[in-house]
């Protein structure tokens, strides 16, 4: 019995994915080609015990769902409105391998889509392409389920209505698509390794589904800044045993027990960011994982090759300029022995409106104003961040720095 | 598919042009429903009166209520639209984003609903 169960699970994680993005393209709906998935896993271990399993599982699957999805066309009322599809059941479909591939990117592209909300392109992606349940999926972004359940059914509908294709774009349109797709990406790892409220700060699960993602997308789609996303994925993703000490308190960069972090994937990371940097042109991923392979290859703070940080951040601020990349790029000509340099610059865009709130704008001024020994101003500072964080670890980290603020008068 | 494309902007940066940048839009704009309609793509359009000539009606309990003004006023204001035939969002995205007007203000982008077939008996509410 159990047996049979698991043969069952690994048959769907196995197959499940790709045959439903295949389903989507042939039935032209989101909700009809997951009924029809569920109807051909249940013909498949109907029939497969004594039939034996298929040469091929995905075709058969794909093939049996596409049926089944037919079969439901013409049962709907709504047929009218589907008439184009009602193609002869028993028209020999064509399935080829290269055809399913492409299905996995128009999924991904659709999820992606710029036209949807962000929480829904999160949501989406999560739920079709990395086949979460909704039950996951609403738990690991801390949601209802019944909340994040009615978001992906407005953004199918979105979908359906809108007219969203379901498409890879053409290769003239890929540099402006793209970033959406890793922006996704990118977003779902960070809201797994830095909740932006909450108890803890790492939750394995999402950043998991992030690098699977990447690793997918780098595969269908070998571009220089899929590489350099996954490098940077990787290289932050190595120190995440050394961001919380075993009290749970967060730990900056600079005090990280570097034998902490995972040599393994550093190695990793640095290999994606070698084939990044050997496609041009080079991009803000790619810029950014150059930048997190520094750090890593850093013995400690004081080693750190500060001087190419700041060359790095340089370009990228030429390139894609926003305050917090400007405060990143301040930090480093701080770090890079000239805190009072870093102070001016951090002055120069504190009127911006994003930084005022962000409270670690407020904490990078503070341990500048500390180093530079201007006590008061730092106390000011310290407790203007603490006013803006939500986060448990942050909040006592600069509790912890004012305590110490203090014992020094 | 047919898309509605709904032109937005801020009336006053349009009050503020010179006579000169105001005509280039015009003209811009008439090229621009050229192209489209070379191509196809424009079924229909409209640009519009500024909002002081706007009338809202609306009817609450049977009761014909009619106010000055548009129905929200909001920081950019209705200034046209085009009825546009597109294969799909992505085509009619694309479409849009070339609306000269869509580098001051912004453009909505809607499907079109098309009502269902006339019932014979008629509707009585």
């Amino acid at each position: 019995m159990s047996a049979e169960t698991l043969c069952i699970d690994s048959l769907y994680r196995d197959h499940s994915r790709r045959v439903q993005a295949t389903l989507i393209r042939l039935l032209g709906d989101f909700e009809l080609a997951e009924e029809a998935m569920q109807d051909a896993f249940v013909a498949a271990v109907q029939q497969w015990p004594t039939s034996g399993e298929p040469d091929n599982p995905t075709a058969w699957l794909i093939r049996t769902g596409y049926h089944c999805g037919i079969d439901q066309i013409r049962q709907r009322s709504t047929a009218r409105r589907r008439a184009h599809l009602l193609l002869p059941a028993d028209e020999a479909l064509e399935i080829d391998d290269a055809a399913i591939e492409d299905d996995a990117l128009r999924l991904l592209f659709t999820c992606c889509h710029p036209s949807l909300s962000m929480e829904a392109r999160i949501a989406l992606t999560l739920r079709e392409m990395c086949g979460l349940a909704t039950e996951q999926v609403a738990s690991a972004l801390l949601m209802k389920p019944t909340t994040l359940a009615q978001r992906i059914v407005r953004a199918k509908r979105k979908i359906r209505d809108a007219r969203i294709p379901y498409a890879v774009p053409a290769q003239e349109e890929l540099p402006e698509r793209l970033p959406d797709v890793l922006q996704v990406v990118y977003l779902v790892f960070n809201e797994g390794y830095s909740r932006s409220s909450g108890a803890s700060v790492v939750d394995i699960s999402l950043t998991r589904e992030a690098l699977r993602l990447g690793e997918e997308l780098a595969r269908l789609l070998p571009r220089g800044e899929v590489f350099g996303l996954m490098a940077l994925m990787r290289l932050s993703d190595a120190r995440r045993d050394a961001r919380q000490d075993s009290t749970g308190e967060l730990v900056t960069l600079d005090a990280q027990d570097r034998r902490l972090w995972h040599q393994e994937d550093i190695s990793t990371g640095i290999t994606w960011l070698e084939q990044a940097l050997a496609l041009s042109p080079t991009g803000y991923y790619t810029l950014q994982a150059s930048i997190a392979a520094v750090h890593a290859q850093a013995n400690n703070a004081e080693q750190t090759d500060w001087g190419r940080i700041v060359r790095l951040y340089d370009a990228l601020c030429r390139r894609f300029p926003s305050p917090i990349l400007a405060l990143n790029r301040a930090v480093a000509i701080a770090m890079n022995g000239a805190p009072a340099t870093g102070l001016q610059l951090l002055d120069d865009i504190s009127h911006h409106p994003q930084l005022s709130r962000y409270h670690l704008f407020h904490a990078a001024k503070a341990d500048l104003l500390r180093r530079l020994g201007k006590r008061e101003a730092a106390r000011g500072a310290y407790q203007q961040a603490l006013l803006l964080t939500t986060l448990g670890p942050e909040k006592r980290f600069l509790l912890r720095r004012l305590t110490e603020l203090e014992q020094l008068t | 598919m047919k898309y509605v494309a709904l032109v937005y902007y801020q009336e006053q940066i349009i009050n503020a042009m010179s006579d000169q940048a105001w005509h280039d839009l015009n003209q811009e704009c008439i090229a621009g429903v050229e192209r489209l309609t070379t191509n196809g793509n424009y079924l229909a359009g409209q640009a519009l009166q500024p909002i002081e000539t706007a009338t809202t009606v609306r009817v609450r309990d049977g009761e014909t209520l009619i106010s000055d003004g548009p129905f929200a006023e909001t920081k950019e204001q209705l200034a046209g639209f085009y009825l546009l035939e597109a294969h799909d969002l992505n085509e009619a995205l694309q479409l849009a984003s070339r609306i000269p007007p869509a580098r001051l203000g912004s453009i909505e982008v809607r499907p079109v609903r098309e009502l269902p077939p006339k019932t014979d008996t008629g509707a009585s509410l």
